[in-house]
């Protein structure tokens, strides 16, 4: 059984398995990868690292990406 | 439509070595639904579409992005850093921008009051430099004031952009004058972005001489904004022959148009 790790995707703890990368992340919450962009830390990941960026106990996520404005 | 003259005499509008194809930039906010925007978009006939970049909302996952809308073959995106209030700030949403878009470019806002939302200009000149130097094309909106615009065209912004008036406030051109003086000492493009309410606004914003204007809410928050944003590219347009026709003087006192002789007795 993995350990259970805690980190704060877009202001709001949520609980993953141990392990995970930025990729399975961004699966788990169903979101596509290309229309998204992801701040691990307040550092951007670029799309290609995504995969090979493990995420760790408390870490900051943010996942933005275009909306309406003006 | 005028299109032929305007082509025989106008230039094209080129920011950071890039032609576009209208001088009419609209923003994507504030629209009742999505159908809606790109109608108006289609009908303002504008080529640079403003962004924002905001939190994926992860309860509402299924929710197409704007993305799903736009073509971006068709549309050039402008990511704006609206809602910003410190150059670090910005410029965080910034490379964010840059990261999740499709060119370095940047509509560059640094807001210094929540009440006027009126800009920044220490923070948006420092923001700037940081930005120019990463190798973004920054459009700066600012206020109408020329020494900060001549700073921030000495920082390296490929545009200025001046306000009208306040965002999202409808009020018009408020100081035709700074505005006109602005577009005269400066090199690089200026765009006027914020205030516009209606087309006769966009018109006589479009007369001072400005290479073009950026507005949101003036199409978004009309009854009918599809026939809010063809009003906004007649009088773009209008506003803009208007200025390379060149006006006839202001007199205060009547010239009659027909002959003066030749009356009978």
């Amino acid at each position: 059984m993995p350990n259970s790790i805690t980190v704060i995707v877009n202001g709001d703890e949520r609980r993953f398995d141990d392990g995970l990368s930025l990729i399975d992340l961004l699966e788990r919450l169903e979101l596509d990868p290309r229309g998204v962009v992801v701040e691990l830390n307040r550092e951007i990941v670029r799309r290609p690292d995504l995969g090979q960026t493990t995420v760790a106990d408390g870490d900051q996520i943010e996942l933005v990406h275009f909306v309406g404005g003006g | 439509m005028s299109t032929a003259v305007k082509a025989a005499t106008d230039r094209p509008l080129v920011i950071g070595g890039r032609e576009f194809g209208s001088r009419l930039m609209v923003g994507t906010g504030k629209y009742a639904d999505n159908e809606t925007m790109v109608h108006a978009i289609e009908a303002s006939g504008a080529e640079v579409i403003t962004v924002a970049v905001r939190r994926v909302d992860l309860d509402r996952t299924k929710e197409e992005g704007i993305l799903f809308h736009l073509d971006p073959k068709k549309h050039f995106l402008l990511a704006n850093t609206a809602g910003c209030y410190s150059a670090e700030d910005a410029i965080r949403y910034a490379r964010l921008a840059r990261e999740a878009g499709f060119n370095e470019f940047i509509k560059l806002e640094v807001i210094g009051d929540q009440e006027t939302l009126l800009p920044d200009v220490e923070g948006l000149l420092e923001a700037t430099r940081t930005l120019v130097q990463e190798g973004f094309k920054v459009m700066a909106y600012t206020n109408e004031d020329l020494i900060t615009a001549l700073k921030l065209e000495d920082a390296g912004c490929e545009a200025v952009m001046p306000l009208a008036s306040p965002i999202g406030s409808g009020l018009g051109l408020i100081n035709p004058y700074t505005v006109r003086t602005i577009k005269r000492r400066l090199t690089k493009p200026v765009i006027v972005d914020a205030g516009v309410g209606t087309a006769s606004d966009a018109c006589i914003t479009m007369e001072q001489g400005v290479d073009g204007i950026l507005m949101n809410t003036a199409i978004a928050a009309a009854t009918d904004p599809v026939a809010m944003g063809g009003a906004m590219r007649h009088a773009v347009e209008a506003g803009r022959l208007a200025y390379l026709a060149g006006r006839m003087p202001k007199r205060e006192i009547a010239v009659p148009s027909s002959p003066t002789a030749g009356m009978l007795d």
